[in-house]
Formats: C-alpha cells, structure tokens, sequence
C-alpha cells in the first residue's frame, strides 16, 4: 500500500503540471511563419552576413517579412534566388555573381622591400609599422585575406599575390574586409577591365617602387577620356561599362601594364591551400 | 536582519558556485565573454528564484503535511521542469527580444544542479517562504557575480601568455580554484 502513495502523488503532480502545460501551450503558442524554416534550409547557412544580415537566420526573417529581396544572398547566388522566390511567390531578379579582385600587381620581383620583416606575421601587423615594402600601398603578402576566406578561394601565390579562385568565391566580401591596404574589391564577374595599382606616390616614387605601379602618364586617359581620369597620381576608371571594346588595345598599351584585362590564365592557376611555406623567406624576398 | 544574513551568506559566504561546487557547468561553459555571462546570470537569478518560490510550495504544501517528504528531488524536478518550460513559452509570446537574450539559456540550466541544490537547501534549512525567496535571489546574484567575475578574467587570460600544457579548461579550472580560495576569505563575517 505505501507503495501507491509515491506513485499516485507523483502522478497526480505530473498530471496536474502536464495539463497545465498542455492549455498554456495552446494559449501561448506563437505562429511561426512555416516558410522560415524551409527558407533557412535552402540558405547556405555561411552566417558570412554578406547579405547585410546578422546571419542566414536573420535574412530568413527579414525575407519572411518582406525587407529583403530574393536576391540578397550572393553566397547562394541564381539557384538559391528562384527558390526563394519560388517560397516567397515573388519574381527574383538575377543574381550579379561578384568575386573579390585584388587591385595590386606588386608581386615579389616588381616591388622591391625596404626592410627586413621579422614581426607578427600578418598584413594588418606590419601594415602597422608602415609595411616593409618600398611600395607604401601594396601587397604586403601575409595572406590577411586568405585565412578570411571561409570557402577556400583564396591563396597565396607563386608570386607573392593572393589568388582568387572565381568558382569558389562567393563575394562575401570577408577578404575585403581583412586587407589592412584596401586592395580588394568585389565586382562582377563579367568586368575584365582593371587598375591594378592603388598607389597615390607621385609618378618619380612609384617608378622606383614598383615596376607594376600607375606612372600617371595618362596615356590610358588619351585613349578612353570618356570613362577614365586621372586623379591623385592614380587612373581611375568610372564607369567600365563605358569603355568600348576597340579601344581597349589602346587603353592596354600602359608602359607598366598597370591598367589591363584581367589576365585570365593566372587565374585559372587552381587553388590550393598549399603547404605552408618558410614563412620569413616568402616575405622577405631578396630583390 | 536575517534575511541580510541569508542575503550576504548566499552571496559572498556560501556562494553556490565557490562555497558549494554546485553549477559548474554553465560557470565554465558560458563565461568565455563577459556578454553571455551576464545573460547567463541573469538567466539563473531567474529559474533561482521561481525554483525558490515553486519548491516552497510544494514543500509546504504537499509533501511535508503528508509525510512525503523523500519525495523531494523527484518532485522538485518535476515542477521546475514544467515551470521553466512554462516560462520559456511566455517569454516567447511576450517578449521576442528578451526570448532571444535568454532564451537559449533557459532550457540549458532546467535540470542544473544549482538549481535543484538551491530547492534542497531551501528545505533543508526549513527556510519559511520569505526566506526561501531572498535565498533563491541572492543565490543567483551569487551565480551572477561568479560568472562575471570569471569571465572578466577569462577574456584578460585569451590575451596572457599561458603555458601550453595549462591553455583552455585547465587554466580555467586553475582560475576557478584560486577565486574560490579568494572567497573563502569572506568566510569569516558572519558565524
């Protein structure tokens, strides 16, 4: 008998708090929107808030809601902008796939160092202490930008220069981001047409700086005055749309090649996370 | 003046996580950042004090009058089960925000032990209800002080120059074991 008392108060206690349970759940239940869900399936879930979201969560919110398009994560890109429009029951806009483009070509044999580096090894420490190149605008080479990459676009090549593998990047904009010099920036894909050289040294310092820096010779300007301009020691060009395919010869006849197309067999290089190498050789390159 | 004497003691003297050992976990789990920690104390001062209130009463209300009381710990999960689940779901409905800050804390710290240690001490101590509410408060505040006071020293420990062998839960629990013989100073204010 003493056994049924234990038994029967704990069930009546049990029943009492599940039945309470059971009318506060239907009372307090709150309507979750069933498209959240299968719209956080079908994101990516990088949480790499290139979408301008906190994360993919977020975005599946906002979406829900109605504060973001169907083409707001670049990450996912096309496929994942029809199925969300697919859900949400709204016309999608294509996607502009964007990749990260480096705006330096101050590899290890075009610009020379000032001194030896021996600090932390990462760009943003040594951009710190004014770099250690004579160039005070480019590459520094300690790969800042690869390990922000979280999809393995990025390495750092022969050269010294990141490689950015256009299948694999996904424009979060992350290695943007990490270089402490600005030298990268997402663009579409389709655009071929760069200044590779971000350098603002008067023509008679970046000559001896870089053998890859713009010189200011405004010979790019000459041919295409209609979408390029010079501007603080620098070629800029506006609008790249603007810059009709004919002249573009003229455009690449750049004395340090600072202005061209987009060399599309370096970077077609497949990339690899290589081993990592000698670190104080790879950048302290003897000239 | 003996609800300040429970207050100072549940704090400072036996403080639940340096005097007793007791919520262990979450003291090291979630005191990586002083943010979450904060959350986290805030969490426990929470379930503390509805455990305080929800045991009392099922204490001195059912199973002492009816001689029941081995049915303690079975009982006092049972109802802080159900009582924090209930919580969870209002917060839900009434409070987003809040539900985002605490939400995921309150399941993790459900069955912990500081709080079932919290119920069984009450008890024991034959606190009457006011008491047992002050005892449930500042035993969380207590938790709350702890947790901070650890993660402050954790973030400054991510910058120090640790020795390898000690990195990561050993210099923690190396901490936590230092603090803790720093409280026992306290040890001596009230008899």
């Amino acid at each position: 008998m003493n056994l049924f008392i234990p038994v029967i108060t704990m069930g009546l206690i049990a029943f009492v708090l599940s039945v309470g349970l059971f009318f506060a759940y239907k009372k307090l239940k709150v309507a979750i929107d069933p498209r959240l869900e299968e719209i956080a399936e079908i994101l990516p879930q990088a949480n790499c808030g290139a979408c301008g979201f906190a994360g993919c969560q977020a975005l599946a919110e906002a979406l829900v809601a109605g504060q973001a398009e169907p083409n707001a994560c670049p990450v996912g890109g096309n496929e994942v902008a029809t199925r969300l429009a697919a859900i949400l029951g709204v016309e999608s806009s294509a996607v502009i796939k964007k990749v990260a483009r480096l705006h330096c070509r101050g590899h290890y044999e075009a610009a020379p160092v000032r001194s030896l580096y021996v600090g932390v090894s990462t760009c943003f420490a040594a951009h710190l202490l004014g770099g250690y190149k004579l160039c005070t605008y480019g590459c520094l080479h300690l790969g800042d930008c690869v390990r922000a990459c979280q999809f393995e676009a990025m390495v750092i090549g022969q050269d010294g220069l990141p490689l950015i593998d256009e299948q694999k990047c996904t424009g979060c904009g992350k290695c943007v981001e990490a270089c402490p010099r600005g030298l990268l920036e997402l663009h579409p894909v389709e655009r071929n047409i760069f200044v590779f050289c971000r350098s603002l040294d008067r023509p008679a310092v970046s000559r001896k700086v870089c053998k890859n820096a713009c010189i200011a010779c405004n010979i790019c300007v000459r041919a295409c005055p209609e979408a390029i301009i010079m501007e603080s020691n620098l070629a800029r060009i506006i609008d790249w749309k603007k810059i009709p395919v004919e002249k573009i010869p003229a455009i690449e006849k750049c004395p340090t090649g600072a202005i061209s197309r987009l060399k599309k067999e370096i970077m077609a290089v497949e990339v690899k996370k290589t081993e990592p190498q000698d670190e104080r050789r790879s950048y302290c390159y003897e000239n | 003046m003996n609800l300040l004497v429970i207050f100072i003691s549940a704090v400072l003297i036996n403080n639940f996580v340096f005097y007793y050992f007791l919520g262990l976990c979450p003291y090291l789990g979630v005191s990586r950042k002083i943010g979450p920690s904060i959350s986290m104390g805030m969490a426990v001062t929470f379930v503390l004090s509805l455990t305080a209130v929800a045991s009392w009463m099922i204490n001195h209300w059912i199973l002492l009058p009816y001689g029941l009381d081995y049915l303690q710990i079975v009982s006092f999960i049972l109802v802080i089960a159900a009582l924090v689940q209930l919580v969870e779901m209002f917060i839900r409905k009434v409070s987003p925000p809040l539900y985002q800050a605490m939400g995921i804390y309150l399941p993790l710290i459900t069955t912990n032990c500081v709080i079932m240690g919290l119920a069984l001490l009450a008890a024991l101590k034959n606190y009457n209800f006011l008491e047992t509410v002050i005892f449930g408060v500042s035993a969380g505040l207590g938790f709350t002080l702890a947790i901070v006071l650890m993660a402050a020293i954790r973030e400054q420990l991510d910058l120090a120059d640790v020795p390898r062998p000690l990195r990561g839960a050993a210099i923690a629990l190396i901490t936590a074991g230092i603090i803790s013989l720093a409280f026992m100073g306290f040890s001596g204010i009230i008899k």
